[in-house]
């Protein structure tokens, strides 16, 4: 789950890092209000959307002109905000956040993530603060400095590394040691798998300051975070995908034409690869997960269906411990209830498959069978045009 | 021989009497898995499918000196379960619940690895030695006793390869499903190590997938101590970075953890592999004639 710049502000301040004093404005009419509660003659004001890149698009202003803050909020608020980030559809405006100005001498990159390699949490830090941190991992990989931090001894790290790579000031050093600190104990109490503080800057006090920061948090966790729980904001994620979760249903929309239906997170990213490996382009990804009954066949195909562009659908069971003939009528049922008038290729493997596939060709649906994955993706792609 | 589990591998079972517990540990029981019974507190004293029910691992483990567990507990109670096993003597936990969150997992392996005790998974069908012993959720009568060692991050991409191995005749030694989980108990790295020095298999299917750098570990690994012939599978080349595919771990992000370079990555350490998942179990017959 991802957080809006100005709730990651509000949970950083709760962990006493320091950072630039702001408000949030939900409507144009409580900004003068707003901006009464800061204290500078500059502002930045940016938009409020789960998309980086905001600056490059007219989504951030450098104002001290109020009513530039006014305009700028009835320019966007309501709106759609569109980049390379968000896809064409773009993510919609409802909050917009004023902070106040910091005159920047310095900036650093800092960040946390659980490092899969070392299996521990890994802290990092780069002189080239502001700059998009992946170019610098491939550019400048010398530049990002690394400590790792154990959870049952989260009190007891080296700084040193980061400190040096930083070239901090002794009086920056304690600085930066209590912000190292909160940050762990943030990423360790709130269940986070990622947090970004680009930049983090030295400002006009020779203080460091956190200007902007990315929290994302670990979904598995959330039964036990429900503040965070309450910050979610399901306007900026897809629709489809959920509409998909509340049937624990795992859908990722793509940008083809042939609609997949698999279970099994593996067999359908494969499922995937191998409708591209003949020439076509999968519309999603969807793993039914275990039960692969009526029902849920059902809420897939109407998922897959409300996107126009599928043409096909290339449905892939290992039936396991659900019997394929079981399988088979669900999908029959499935297929004559939602009304699906495009060709849906299904390839069902596993216990009862010779059953399963004379309920499916006696079925006098549009349903095609077919033995191999390799076959039944090259009738998906020859339907799918 | 075989890796980590046999006829003779005694096993309880926690969250035995669960739905998830029942309809598995049936299925396991009916394949010839030496289960001994199960824990879920507060029915200890009780029996189910014929087995004793007992409050705690310790206690089970007292009466029916397992030594594996495999547990089906929901997510939210599975650290408190596995740190139970670990504590309560059991040297082999396999952990099918998926949902597990990421620090509870950092917690629980860092007390494993300190107690010497295996996790698989979670988030995985399991392991099976086909005609011995079925400690997971995958179909049995898909597997026979052979030759191929599989381990692999997916479910039904496994049984997938399974299948093929089976129709060519090769059929398997083990097959460890590591799980889709950015941490897991157990590693690629470690089951290829057990299969190198098991005598049983002959050659390795390893079944890998988007996220990470587990793949290119293994890789280099390979490189310097597989001598058997192994076949590798990548899934997610066509997967969008920036989108977790499913798995929890299954996701490519700044850039790293692309099926491209988790295949290139085997290439280059002398791997044969396949676009295609369907080609697995041709492939590892061909390498094995060799």
């Amino acid at each position: 789950m991802n957080l809006h710049e100005y709730q990651s502000k509000q949970l950083l301040e709760k962990f006493d890092l320091p950072t630039a004093k702001s408000v949030v404005a939900f409507s144009v009419e409580e900004i003068s209000n707003l901006i009464s509660e800061l204290d500078s003659e500059e502002f930045v004001v940016k938009v409020q959307v789960h998309a980086g890149g905001r600056g490059k698009v007219g989504g951030v202003k450098i104002t001290k002109d109020i009513d530039e803050i006014i305009e700028f909020a009835e320019d966007w608020l309501g709106k759609k905000f569109v980049n390379h980030q968000t896809g064409e559809e773009g993510k919609p405006v409802s909050a917009i956040m004023i902070a106040e100005s910091t005159t920047i001498q310095k900036e650093f990159y800092l960040g946390a993530v659980i490092d899969r390699s070392s299996q521990s949490l890994v802290v990092m830090a780069s002189p080239e603060g502001g700059m998009d941190i992946e170019k610098v991992a491939e550019e400048n990989p010398d530049k990002i400095f690394k400590i790792n931090v154990s959870k049952n001894k989260k009190e007891d790290f080296d700084i040193l590394p980061l400190v040096n790579g930083l070239g901090l000031s002794s009086y920056q050093t304690a600085e930066f040691k209590k912000i190292v600190s909160g940050l762990v104990n943030l990423f360790f109490e709130k269940d986070l798998s990622l947090i970004e503080i680009n930049p983090l800057v030295i400002d006009q006090n020779d203080s460091l300051k956190c200007l902007d920061a990315k929290i994302n948090i670990d979904e598995n966790a959330l039964f036990r975070q429900e503040d965070l729980l309450n910050l979610r904001d399901s306007s900026q994620e897809n629709q489809k995908e959920i509409e998909a979760a509340k049937w624990d249903l795992n859908y990722v929309a793509l940008d083809g034409n042939i609609g997949c239906m698999v279970n099994g997170a593996g067999l359908a990213m494969a499922t995937m690869d191998i409708i591209k490996l003949s020439g076509g382009f999968p519309a999603n990804f969807l793993d039914v997960g275990g039960t692969v009954d009526k029902e849920r066949v059902a809420e897939a195909f109407k998922i897959i269906l409300s996107d126009e562009k599928v043409k096909s659908v290339l449905i892939n069971i290992f039936g396991g411990i659900v019997r394929c003939d079981v399988v088979a009528s669900g999908i029959v049922s499935a297929v004559s209830e939602v009304g699906v008038d495009i060709p849906v290729i299904v390839r069902l493997k596993g216990n009862n498959s010779e059953e399963a596939k004379k309920i499916l060709s006696e079925s006098d649906l549009n349903i095609i069978s077919a033995d191999d994955l390799s076959e039944a993706a090259e009738l998906a792609v020859k339907n799918s045009g | 021989m075989s890796i980590l589990i046999n006829k003779e591998t005694k096993v309880i079972c926690q969250g035995f009497t669960g739905s998830q517990g029942t309809l598995h540990c049936s299925q396991a029981i009916e394949y010839g898995t030496n289960i001994l019974g199960g824990v879920t507190p507060g029915k200890g004293g009780q029996t189910h499918l014929d087995l004793p029910v007992f409050n705690s691992v310790k206690d089970a483990k007292q009466v029916t000196e397992a030594n594996a567990s495999i547990i089906f507990v929901p997510a939210k109670f599975c650290k408190p379960s596995i740190i139970e096993a670990i504590e309560g003597g059991i040297e082999l936990i396999i952990c099918i619940t998926e949902g597990i969150p990421t620090l509870d997992m950092l917690e629980v392996k860092e007390l494993a690895d300190k107690e010497g005790v295996r996790i698989i998974g979670p988030n995985c069908p399991g392991i099976i030695t086909p005609g011995e012993c079925k400690l997971g959720i995958m179909p049995g009568f898909i597997h026979s006793p052979g030759k191929v060692g599989i381990v692999s991050r997916s479910g039904t991409l496994t049984y997938e390869a399974v299948d093929q191995t089976t129709k060519v005749g090769l059929g398997q030694s083990t097959c460890v499903g590591i799980g889709g989980d950015p941490l897991p108990g157990t590693s690629f790295i470690d089951v290829l190590k057990l299969f190198e020095k098991d005598p049983q298999t002959e050659g390795i299917v390893m079944v890998g997938e988007i996220g990470g750098s587990a793949e290119e570990e293994a890789a280099e690994y390979i490189r310097e101590n597989i001598s058997k012939p192994v076949v590798g599978y990548i899934a997610g080349v066509s997967a969008p970075p920036g989108k977790r595919m499913g798995h929890a771990g299954a996701i490519i992000s700044g850039g790293k953890g692309t099926a491209e370079d988790k295949f290139n990555a085997l290439e280059s350490a002398g791997v044969r592999t396949v676009k295609s998942p369907s080609e697995i179990g041709q492939s590892i017959l061909e390498e094995m004639s060799l």
